[in-house]
């Protein structure tokens, strides 16, 4: 595991050497694994690489097969475990509710189990855009309008500790925006949230911290920028020479050795080291060949996750 | 434990059966076989109209037998797998509740749904009744309703075992059915069986004890025991020993018959 950051001192969720095996399958296998108070720290991974499975360790719904995992202070499991999950928000991926319930005794439900202050549920229903729908029955509710619900469902109680788990599934744009919003203000107030998703990009610009897991281990934990430097993963050159230039760009990047050249319309589209960047770079000023266009991008946080992805795949075969 | 856990779940299980009308339909189904039965019963026997209370109640417990058992089964059968293939059963576990708390409230709610719905429905008829009644005969019809509520309960406690031991719904459904095939129809043809076959030479002793093993017997036995023109007529008392048939003694067999099922469901869930 590659881990960029020293663990903090004191952390809210701590997970030292957990497994968890179903029969032969090692769902989980050793994940070390500390989360500071106040941080948002993001989980990426396939599907089956565990993401769940741990996120349902850590809230002590499924039993570990070995290991130890300490949250807001208590041992998961055992009996002041209850008092700290008064102060957990948990939103599990797709979030099933019940439909013969309105929008607000859905929470009036959930706030009686937290011991939360009824009156607290009106103002989450607004604050997630479910006002209007508030008496009406989740059965009529939209996938999106549902997805909101269970997050004020999360919101209840004020937790310290918010678990989300694929928090953006079925919610449009919009939504997503005013979702990160509302995560932002929580940080703010000091709130500390795990959070997995599979749109990759859109949890590089939030998070802190992320962890990559792939088969049931963390194979990377660090910022996105850290990762990335760790990964030292090629960039990618985006090159649209004038008209009949093409071929002539291929032969000078051809001669300078870069490894992967593709045409793509008029473009070409190279994958090199970062440091071959200046080269490709002073190569194209230095010949005369017209260029309209060029552009650079940076890995993106799907490149260090697949390039994490195919180490490991590398490395199982 | 905290009992207000319990509490809320208990609640929401009751208050959504009352609002999707359960109650009120399977209250309705009690009352009208009631009446049907109080003032129809004895048409074979070219009566018709209300004629006595213990073939009344010996009636309505040849048909209770049936329904209790079954509507008990299809309310609790999805009690727990129900939630867990629905999915919902994660986020209610999240919550600050032990596992036991939440399938506690699940039974005690549903309990009191048809708790209610077995005392209103066949209470209504009591009060129809009551003033063809005798005292002692609204105590004796009052044991009824009370019985048949403890059928209802060690039902649904089998129920929410087999709710807890299921993998998935259609699974549990099946089950419930065979439960209730084997309890009301299966159990006593076996008895019966065994009897002939050994030509009642062997298990006459034990015959009765075996009975206890069987909720919808133990029903049978409190309610018929407890009716002295019942008992000769249909010629029991010599099948079932007096000193069984003590109604607090068979109240316990049937408490135990509530407590032992939520017990093993408890325990399993508990992982």
């Amino acid at each position: 595991m590659a881990s960029i950051i020293p663990a903090p001192a004191e952390s809210l969720v701590s997970v030292q050497g957990v497994h968890k095996r179903y029969g032969a399958v090692h769902a989980v296998d050793g994940v070390d694994l500390e989360v500071r108070p106040g941080e948002l720290f993001g989980l990426i991974g396939h599907n089956g690489a565990g993401k769940t499975t741990l996120f349902k360790m850590m809230l002590g719904l499924i039993p570990l097969s070995a290991g130890d995992i300490q949250v807001a202070g208590a041992r998961v499991g055992e009996g002041g475990f209850r008092a700290a999950r008064r102060r957990i928000g948990y939103l599990p991926e797709n979030v099933v509710l019940y439909d013969n319930l309105t929008g607000l005794e859905t929470l009036q439900f959930f706030a009686r189990l937290k011991a939360a202050p009824l009156n607290e549920c009106a103002g989450l229903l607004e604050k997630v855009g479910l006002g209007p729908a508030a008496r009406r029955r989740v059965r009529e509710y939209s996938k999106g309008m549902r997805q909101r619900l269970g997050f004020a469902q999360a919101l209840l109680g004020r937790p310290k500790l918010l678990f989300l788990d694929e928090p953006t599934n079925g919610l449009d744009p919009e939504a997503i925006r005013e979702f990160y919003a509302i995560l932002r203000g929580l940080r703010e107030e000091g709130v500390t949230m795990i959070l997995t998703s599979h749109i990759l990009a859109e949890i590089q610009e939030r998070v802190d911290r992320l962890a990559i897991m792939t088969a049931g281990r963390i194979r990377a934990l660090g910022t996105v920028q850290a990762l990335r430097e760790e990964m030292s993963l090629p960039l990618w050159i985006e090159i649209r020479p004038g008209s009949g230039g093409l071929e002539r760009v291929r032969a000078l990047l051809e001669g300078l050795g870069v490894p992967q050249v593709e045409e793509r319309g008029d473009e070409l589209i190279l994958r090199c080291p970062r440091s071959m960047k200046m080269a490709v770079l002073e190569a194209l000023t230095a010949s005369n060949v017209e260029v309209l266009d060029v552009h650079i991008r940076e890995p993106s946080l799907e490149d260090v996750f697949f390039g994490f992805s195919d180490l490991e795949a590398g490395h199982g075969n | 434990m905290e009992i207000r856990q319990v509490g809320i779940i208990a609640g929401k299980e009751f208050w959504d059966r009352i609002r999707n009308r359960w109650v009120l339909a399977v209250a309705l189904v009690f009352t009208v076989f009631a009446l049907v039965i109080a003032y129809f019963g004895g048409a074979q026997q070219g009566t018709v109209g209300f004629r006595s209370i213990e073939f009344t109640i010996a009636s309505l417990v040849s048909l209770v037998i049936y329904l209790i058992p079954l509507i008990a089964l299809v309310l609790g059968f999805d009690a727990i797998v129900g939630e867990r293939e629905r999915g919902s059963l994660d986020l209610l576990l999240s919550m600050p509740i032990t596992r036991f708390e939440l399938l506690l409230g699940k039974y005690l709610g549903l309990a009191a749904a048809l708790a209610f719905s077995t005392l209103a429905g066949f209470g209504l008829v009591a009060v129809v009744l009551s003033t063809q009644l005798s005292l002692n005969a609204l105590f004796h019809y009052f044991g009824f309703m009370l019985s048949s509520v403890l059928l209802g309960m060690a039902f649904l406690s089998l129920a929410v075992m087999l709710s807890v031991f299921a993998s998935d719904r259609t699974r549990a459904s099946g089950l419930a059915i065979a439960l209730w095939f084997f309890f009301v129809l299966v159990f006593d043809l076996l008895l019966l069986g065994a009897l002939v076959v050994t030509g009642g030479q062997y298990g006459g002793e034990i015959f009765p004890y075996l009975l206890l093993l069987n909720p919808a017997d133990v029903f049978r036995i409190l309610n018929i025991f407890s009716l002295e023109e019942v008992r000769t007529l249909y010629g029991l008392a010599t099948v079932f020993p007096g000193r069984l048939a003590e109604p607090w003694l068979l109240t316990l067999v049937m408490l135990a018959w509530i407590a032992a099922p939520l017990g093993i469901a408890a325990w399993r869930f508990r992982k």
